[in-house]
């Protein structure tokens, strides 16, 4: 691919300039449009057809990989669309407030989880159900987020997953930070690999144009931090398609700030997972930073608030499901052999009963109690906010003893 | 109530229509829009979405994407590009999506939209209008549902504004956008769409100037003074306040900066308590600001201390908790009575 310096006009009476609105030939053979598809620079090694491809770059990243192996990523992908399924469902129940759905995302989003180690670090934005469910969070403690019983939930030192982050792009330049720490902390570049650590940072391609993402790209490449940036172009931020944000596809900005950018096909677990293995693995030997664009497809709402029949066609949404993240390690397992349908079967009822304990779990959370609303402001409690407290707490009790 | 029947001769009823104060903050930016070619709307989701409210339905369509803008995903991107275009001699308007999210444009609010005139002597304006939905009561998650307003209230050169019904959200809308300096429109997302609060709006009537504060209810006992979301509560405690035979007074603070606290003065001389009512938390706000000025202004009228009905001190709860952290009728009756009783 050329590089954008060779997009300004080359001659001086050449005529005007492309623009983004009217890009000149090259630049479309180029791939100015940061929606097109990657092409050659697209990562992929399992087509939407279930085909396996080989890739000497990307193939000892997946040495471990086998029919079995394979076998567990369908069956957390499986096991996480199904909660997210059921979890939208809740909301139209009135049990959720809000649903936020990953569908079409769980191959990127297991894929990288799963190339993570217990000592490395997330930070999520706020649709990365399927990375708290790789780190070993149990999908019921998401639930409070959404229920509006809680900010957050899970221990984040426990799991090594930060509480999500609503505020976009916020969480990049709190991951680059962590990542430093890691450096400072020896934790980076040991010949043995088991003592070292990486971060990993999630966010969107609308994410991409705030301040801090840029200033968490930049902190991470001059402190050399150990940080994964994870890009997943769902090809849109609510009712704004990518290229409001970007002319450059995403994953070429990483050149700009001087460390590698790579764009995956992220509804591919198998090569979401070796290369982020790859990069987590550059990282934790000293070459991090590193940007991933997992070129991936929302296909359902941006929330379960949000309408997207207001801004985009149904015959995107089915030229999606032809590459749909699930349906592809099906066929490969299918045609590969030794997988016979008792297990696809057994993975669906298994999703079923997951499906069930979690609704059973929701049905009946209870509301936290009022006292919640002071607890943990401070670490050293002002003595006004304790009154106020108080006073509240005793104004309730005077309802009680129907005083008021 | 319903619509006046549109009739050619009778101009009033057809300038005349009824409807909530989000079809009224949609009308104001369309009739801006008609009158002013330099008047632009940008934001995230505003264009073909309308805008997560819908606050900005159909002006990309009827205005074009020149004139309606779909920004990208950053705030101190809009704020700070709108700037550069008010400089330009455009009037934008920018939204922002929720006011949990306006702290990235905090900066270019803080050090360059209130402070160009003054650094420029007035060589320079910068007539930007920030809407902000703000407030709570709609069982959000985080940052959807804080009431930042005493910050922006606080900062020299900017003025703020806020709307509780549709009369005002319309004429605010047109009059923040031919102010030429800065305004930011706090509006009450959870009254958008509220058809309890639909009311007639004339476009051709004279509004109130947009920095003024208003009496929406006459009263002798006590006076309450509230601001967007909050009014709602205050006339609801007003009415029961009446059924027990006491008459309050209810002023809509409207303008937060500059305040306009003559009507409450006047008020207060002659109730001698007041209640200030607003969602934000209290400490070092906009509540806290109202009572020192009625204290040093009214002392020897009042009976009793100006008391607060607020959000608590603390970030926002998680939503399910979000009835206790705002006022109610019961927490506004609460401080009547204390008031009353002193
Ligand atoms: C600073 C900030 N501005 C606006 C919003 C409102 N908002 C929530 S999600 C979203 C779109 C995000 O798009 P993207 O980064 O692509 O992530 P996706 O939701 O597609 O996963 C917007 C504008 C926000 N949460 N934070
Ligand atoms: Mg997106």
């Amino acid at each position: 691919m050329p590089s954008p310096e060779q997009w300004t006009r080359p001659d001086p009476g050449a005529g005007p300039a492309a623009t983004a609105a009217q890009p000149s030939p090259e630049q479309v053979i180029a791939g100015l449009r940061a929606t097109t598809e990657g092409g050659a620079e697209l990562t992929q090694l399992l087509t939407p057809e279930g085909e396996r491809l080989a890739d000497s770059r990307f193939d000892p990243y997946l040495a471990d990989i086998d029919a079995e192996a394979l076998r567990g990523l369908y069956r957390d992908m499986v096991l996480v669309r199904r909660a997210d399924r059921e979890s939208n469902a809740m909301q139209r129940q009135g049990q959720l407030g809000i649903w936020v759905p990953l569908l079409g995302q769980e191959a990127a989003q297991v894929g990288s989880g799963r190339a993570l180690r217990p000592a490395d670090m997330a930070f999520p934005s706020y649709r990365e159900h399927g990375v708290a469910y790789t780190r070993g969070i149990d999908f019921r403690e998401l639930l409070g987020i959404f229920r509006c019983t809680d900010h957050s939930g899970w221990d984040p030192a426990e799991y090594g997953f930060h509480p999500y982050t609503i505020v976009i792009g916020n969480q990049v330049l709190n991951a680059a930070g962590y990542a430093m720490g890691q450096k400072f902390d020896g934790k980076v570049g040991n010949a043995d690999d088991a003592e070292n650590e990486a971060t990993i940072v999630y966010f969107g391609d609308g994410a991409t144009s705030q301040g801090d993402v840029h200033e968490g790209f930049v902190w991470g490449a001059v402190y050399d931090a150990p940080v994964v940036y994870f890009c997943q172009n769902n090809q849109w931020a609510i009712s704004e398609p990518t290229e409001r944000q970007s002319r450059l596809p995403l994953y070429q900005r990483a050149r700009g700030y001087g460390f590698p950018g790579i764009r995956v096909d992220g509804n591919d677990v198998l090569a979401c997972l070796a290369v982020t293995r790859w990069a987590l693995d550059e990282c934790r030997h000293g070459n991090g930073p590193v940007l991933i664009e997992a070129f991936t497809y929302r296909m359902d709402a941006h929330t379960t608030t949000d309408d997207p029949t207001r801004y985009r066609l149904s015959d995107e949404l089915e030229a999606w499901k032809l590459k749909d993240p699930i349906e592809r390690v099906r066929a490969h397992l299918a045609r590969a052999g030794g997988t016979e349908q008792d297990f696809f079967d057994g993975v669906d009822a298994e999703a079923d009963e997951f499906a069930a304990q979690l609704r059973d779990f929701c049905f009946t959370m209870p509301d936290p109690p009022p006292e919640r609303i002071f607890s943990e402001v401070y670490a050293d409690t002002p003595a006004a906010l304790d009154a106020q407290r108080e006073e509240y707490l005793n104004y309730l009790a005077g309802f009680a003893g129907g005083e008021h | 109530m319903a619509a006046p029947a549109a009739s050619p001769v009778d101009t009033q009823a057809a300038n005349t229509q009824t409807m909530t104060i989000g079809k009224a903050l949609n009308n104001g930016l369309r009739a801006a829009m008609e009158a002013d070619p330099k008047v632009l709307v940008m934001g995230e989701d505003v264009g073909k979405l309308g805008g997560v409210f819908r606050v900005t339905d159909g002006l990309q369509k009827d205005f074009g994407e020149h004139r309606v803008l779909d920004t990208p995903l950053a705030e101190s991107g809009i704020v700070g590009t709108a700037i550069g275009l008010a400089v330009r001699g455009f009037r934008p308007v920018c939204e922002i999506q929720f006011e949990g999210f306006i702290f990235p444009a905090f900066d270019q609010i803080s050090s360059q939209l209130a402070k160009l005139r003054y650094r420029t002597q007035g060589k320079l304006k910068a007539p930007v209008v920030i809407r902000v939905p703000f407030g709570g009561g709609i069982g959000a998650v985080e940052h959807h549902s804080e009431s930042p307003e005493s910050l922006f209230s606080h900062i020299p050169g900017l003025k703020v504004v806020s709307c509780s019904n549709p009369v005002d959200a319309y004429w605010m809308m047109r009059q923040a956008i031919s102010s030429d300096d800065p305004v930011m429109v706090f509006e009450p997302k959870k009254l958008y769409h509220s058809s309890a609060l639909k009311a007639p709006v004339d476009t051709t009537a004279t509004p109130d100037p947009l920095h003024s504060s208003r009496v929406v209810r006459h009263g002798d006992a006590a006076t309450i003074a509230a601001y967007g979301p909050s009014l709602p509560v205050a006339l609801d405690a007003a009415t029961a306040a009446q059924e027990e035979g006491r008459s309050l007074e209810v002023i809509d603070l409207r303008t937060l900066s500059p305040l306009d606290l003559g009507p409450v003065f006047e008020s207060v001389r002659r109730t001698g308590r007041l209640v200030v009512v607003s969602e934000a938390s209290s400490e070092v706000s906009l509540t806290s600001e109202v009572a020192a000025r009625v204290q040093q202004e009214c002392f020897y009228s009042l009976e009793a201390p100006v008391q607060r009905v607020t959000g608590f001190d603390t970030p926002y709860p998680p939503a399910k908790l979000e009835e206790h952290f705002l006022p109610d009728l019961d927490r506004v009756l609460y401080a009547v009575d204390n008031a009353l009783e002193w």
